[in-house]
């Protein structure tokens, strides 16, 4: 059946769910790409909050050396490494990656593109029960004998393959584990948005009309699908290792420690662009409904995006150069680091272009999106000085590195977020959010962040390393001004987790009694908007959209409305 | 059990989706398959001593085994034909005999790794037999499974029901056969 | 001259690393700096109160896409510059060894350093080598091969006012060098976490002058120990 290629009025005939369903079929074991987006984007959100407390309890670590901090008690060495560990992995596995592709991608991809659901609904189901299941594990590591495993989140062999290195010998195990299984969970999702985005256009839909944020998740997805390959491969070499006893990375018994870097990154580096992509696709949605303009050069993003991914496979061992690897082969991961450059510049001069002759309204959503900009600068200029190998011997591993990648990946993961979340929360509920507890929000957000990790640069500048659980132990360290500027970060970084309960609190308060949204609440062109707010399972029960033109057509001189709708015909 | 949804019939990119599917599926399974062998390889080149141990294989049972999932391909091929002609049964009937391939190919690899363990021969004996068992304990793992789909595969076809899938599981199992033509070089041959 | 002012510079290419840092926060901070410019002007100038209607604009245009193209040749200057710098840097620091006026080895374990110095005959590995937990002695103005070593997993011999930092790999020695131009006394980290006791192995280098360090070496020989208070000795060595 598949063979023939339907369009128009054959699809009119196709499946409409009228049938009740139970609790269970629409909440816990849904179908519906939106239900499982919902799913992914609410348990994203409470493993962020986990790692947000994985944060505080560590920072209070810092400032405070040797305190029984609230809710966790006195950090000792082994919980410090545990925590930081499971800081990183939980922010960039379990939060970065189910928010921006797999909540992000699963709710806008159909609606965006006018299908009624993913091209493989059960695949979708299984893919995040698989990513609950390595949530679930890594989360349980804490409890298990041992503890949490605690040799970073890069999990460098023979520390994280050696049970009597590490201390950790079921949390390691755990822990690689969970990431291969998140692995796997993506992998089938990715396939689902690859699929559908290339297959289940609306009729009409062109290689140019699609919206850009579907663009940069597919884009995203087959980075994700192409670098992860050899970590899961390594990732079931190191489970042997730990649990067998290979040595695939035993340097004693004929294994190499560094050929797991190499695996680690070849997936570590694209995997930085894998969320980055979704994150500027929604920062463009958002920038071109409130600045009502279209987004300059289209093709120049999508280009610079496919550009930065094809580069990003030849960077990795920028990480690594002063791991012991041929010091000449960091020449050339100097030259083709400082390339990224360029493609990444001229997708944020783009989106500054945007901006150019528009009619711009500081909404909050627009506030995220503006924010994203400005502090994904700060983090990819401050990239430069890491990607230059002669200052990298200086700043690798130090409190430089640290701050430079909060300051790409928190715009990611955490204002790119915010700003999809509260541009399409209109659409995912039905109702308006509070545009003043929104920017309230906004502003102990981001106000909060900058003054955590700017004194980390200067902290890291002044030679401070990463992963230390107590600096007084190092005179250089512990002097009073570095200590100072240590609590500055930990008190910000207390000011802007309490900040969260406005979010959460505008969330509920909006959901319960917000005003109704309507349809096309920001008057968007895009083809989610033409849907009611929520769309019922379907998406669209009176049939599915056409298309006509691109997304973005705002303030086109031939139309009397400041939007253009793309099933609008002409 | 709903039905399909709207959005899996259409094919914008001018592929059946499940088709289009199962080759991004497949290219995800290279990246895989070449990290792991591509490890290997950057350490065989690195330890000639490895080409000793490598003399312990059998390259006749691997040959053998080369040769009943190469044999196995051609059913799934014959499978894929009759199931263009819409003869759904006998497509079953090539898939099952597709999936005794597979099982006659693991009960090899079982006696194989039976007598190589017993010869002293295990996982943990060095990185060469790590490799070994590693690689083609993934490759097995596969063909397992794509044993198990294909029987699903193949009690729809009987009914005349969904052929396009004998096509889709033939893509699949061509692929583990390429995947072993890699394998059965580097491991067995090599020396 | 940011990073000086944060720690003093200690050895023959800590200032060169200094410089280079401040050439990066040059060269990017002021495409920076107009980015951000551009970026605010806007925001304010096209502010919705402002402005009628937006404009429609698709990007393509030679008048707007022209300014997009030109700011490539500054991006691409600028990274040329500092990848010339850069490269220049490691060259010097990592893939160049010059001849060395002597050798210590590092050992680094799960959760201290180890460093074995030549002794009085400086020459490693002779029965006059001194070795030393978390203290490493060397003497200004001399230029030192250190060989880097593990005993268990990944550590990393990090010397912040040297700018020097190399991974200890265990089953491999990796040589390297370094050249104290600044007397005192500075902290060594571990830059690569190597389990529980990580943050817990500090050491500390003690830069002295020639003859204060070879008085050091004199007074901790195990030689010049076995025979306490041989004067003669010390009038050999001179």
């Amino acid at each position: 059946m598949a063979e023939t290629i339907h369009v128009g009025h054959a699809e009119e005939h196709g499946h409409h769910d009228h049938h009740e369903m139970s609790f269970l079929e629409k909440y816990v074991f849904p179908l519906d790409h939106k239900m499982i987006a919902m799913q992914y984007m609410f348990t994203g959100m409470f493993m962020a909050l986990i790692g947000g407390f994985f944060a505080y309890a560590f920072r209070m670590q810092l400032a405070f050396p040797g305190m029984d901090v609230p809710f966790w008690g006195v950090v000792t060495p082994a919980d410090y490494n545990a925590l930081v560990t499971s800081h990183g992995s939980v922010m960039i596995f379990w939060v970065a990656m189910p928010v921006l592709i797999a909540a992000f991608g699963n709710y806008l991809i159909p609606l965006m593109i006018g299908a009624d659901d993913m091209v493989f609904p059960k695949i979708n189901r299984l893919s995040y029960q698989i990513f609950l299941i390595s949530a679930i594990i890594i989360i349980a590591s804490f409890f298990v004998e041992g503890g949490a495993f605690g040799g970073a989140w890069t999990a460098y062999p023979p520390l994280s393959t050696k049970a009597q290195y590490s201390l950790t010998p079921i949390g390691s195990t755990m822990w690689i584990t969970a990431v291969a299984l998140e692995f796997v969970a993506f992998l089938l999702g990715g396939i689902n948005f690859i699929t559908t985005a290339m297959n289940s256009r609306a009729p009409g839909m062109k290689m140019w009309d699609i919206p850009m944020v579907v663009w940069m998740i597919v884009i995203a997805s087959i980075l994700f699908m192409l670098s992860v390959g050899p970590l899961l491969a390594g990732g079931i070499m190191m489970i042997f290792d730990q649990q067998l006893g290979t040595a695939f990375f035993d340097p004693d018994r004929g294994g190499d420690p560094i050929l797991w870097q190499h695996l680690f990154w070849f997936f570590g580096h694209p995997e930085v662009y894998v969320v980055l992509l979704p994150a500027v696709g929604i920062v463009a949605e958002v920038m071109t409904v409130f600045s009502r303009k279209k987004l300059f050069a289209y093709k120049t993003v999508l280009y610079t995006a496919i550009g930065t991914g094809v580069l990003s496979f030849t960077v990795w061992a920028h990480h690594q150069f002063i791991a012991g690897i041929d010091p000449r082969m960091a020449n050339v991961f100097t030259v083709t680091t400082l390339l990224i450059s360029v493609p990444i510049a001229e997708m944020m001069f783009v989106y500054i272009a945007t901006l150019y002759g528009g009619k711009i309204t500081l909404t909050t959503p627009m506030l995220w999106a503006l924010a994203f900009v400005f502090e994904f600068l700060i983090g990819g200029i401050t990239g430069i000085f890491l990607g230059a190998s002669g200052n990298d011997i200086y700043m690798h591993d130090t409190y430089f590195v640290l701050a430079h990648f909060h300051y790409t990946f928190y715009p990611i993961a955490i204002i790119g977020t915010y700003a999809g979340f509260t541009f399409w929360f209109p659409k995912m509920f039905g109702k308006m959010m509070n545009d003043g507890l929104g920017k309230l929000h906004f502003w102990l957000t981001i106000i909060p962040f900058n003054l955590i990790f700017l004194p980390l640069f200067v902290l890291g500048a002044s030679g401070q390393h990463r992963r230390i659980y107590d600096y007084t132990n190092f005179p250089e360290l512990a002097q009073p001004w570095q200590q100072d500027l240590r609590q500055l970060a930990t008190i910000s970084l207390v000011v802007m987790l309490g900040a969260q309960v406005i979010f959460f609190y505008n969330v509920i308060k909006s959901w319960m009694s917000g005003p109704p949204a309507g349809k096309n609440p920001w008057n968007s062109g895009t083809l989610e908007w033409t849907a009611t707010s929520p769309p019922p399972h379907g998406n669209w029960p009176e049939g599915l959209p056409t298309c006509y033109r691109g997304p973005y057509e705002y303030s086109h001189p031939d139309h009397d409305k400041d939007y253009w709708p793309q099933n609008e015909p002409a | 059990m709903s039905a399909r949804p709207i959005a899996t019939t259409r094919s914008a990119a001018g592929m059946p989706t499940a088709r289009l599917a199962v080759w991004w599926i497949i290219a995800s399974e290279i990246v895989i398959f070449g990290g792991l062998l591509g490890s290997y390889i950057m350490h065989r080149l690195a330890h000639g001593v490895w080409a000793d141990y490598a003399a312990a294989t059998n390259p006749w049972i691997g040959g053998f085994n080369t040769f009943v999932l190469l044999t196995s391909s051609l059913m799934a091929v014959l499978g894929h034909q009759a199931a263009e002609r819409g003869d759904g049964p006998r497509a079953a009937k090539m898939l099952y005999l597709t999936c005794g391939g597979g099982l006659l190919f693991i009960c090899v690899k079982a006696y194989e790794w039976t007598t190589e363990i017993s010869h002293g021969m295990t996982i943990t004996a060095n990185t060469f037999w790590s490799f070994y068992y590693t690689a083609a304990g993934i490759h097995a793992l596969h063909v397992i499974a794509g044993c198990i789909i294909m029987l699903f595969v193949a009690q729809t076809a009987k009914k005349n029901l969904e052929l396009h899938r004998v096509e889709i599981i033939g893509i699949y199992w061509h692929f583990v056969d390429v995947v072993w033509i890699f394998l059965f070089p580097l491991l067995y041959i090599a020396k | 001259m940011i990073l000086e002012s944060l720690l003093p510079a200690a050895s023959s290419y800590a200032r060169d690393i200094g410089f280079l840092f401040d050439l990066i926060t040059l060269l990017v901070g002021v495409p920076f700096l107009i980015a951000c410019y551009l970026f605010f002007a806007f925001i304010f100038r096209f502010a919705a109160k402002k402005v009628d209607k937006a404009m429609y604009i698709t990007g393509y245009e030679h008048e707007y896409m022209k300014w997009i193209h030109r700011a490539h040749v500054p991006i691409l200057v600028f990274d040329v510059i500092i990848v010339i710098f850069a490269v220049n840097v490691w060259y010097n620091v990592k893939q160049n060894l010059p001849e060395a006026e002597s050798t210590v080895r590092v050992i680094a374990q799960q959760w201290a350093w180890t460093f074995v110095h030549p002794g009085p005959d400086n020459t490693l590995d002779t029965a006059d080598d001194i070795t030393t937990v978390n203290e490493l002695h060397v003497a200004k103005d001399t230029l030192y091969h250190y060989k880097l070593e593990s005993k268990d997993v990944l550590h990393n011999f990090s010397v912040p006012v040297f700018r020097l930092k190399q991974d200890a790999i265990p089953g491999r020695v990796i040589t390297g060098w370094f050249e104290p131009t600044l007397a005192g006394e500075y902290d060594i980290q571990c830059a690569e976490i190597c389990g529980i006791g990580h943050g817990l192995m500090p050491a500390r280098i003690h830069i002295e002058t020639p003859s204060q360090h070879a008085a050091w070496v004199a007074e901790n020989s195990p030689f010049s120990l076995a025979k306490a208070s041989a004067p003669e000795l010390e009038v050999a060595e001179r």
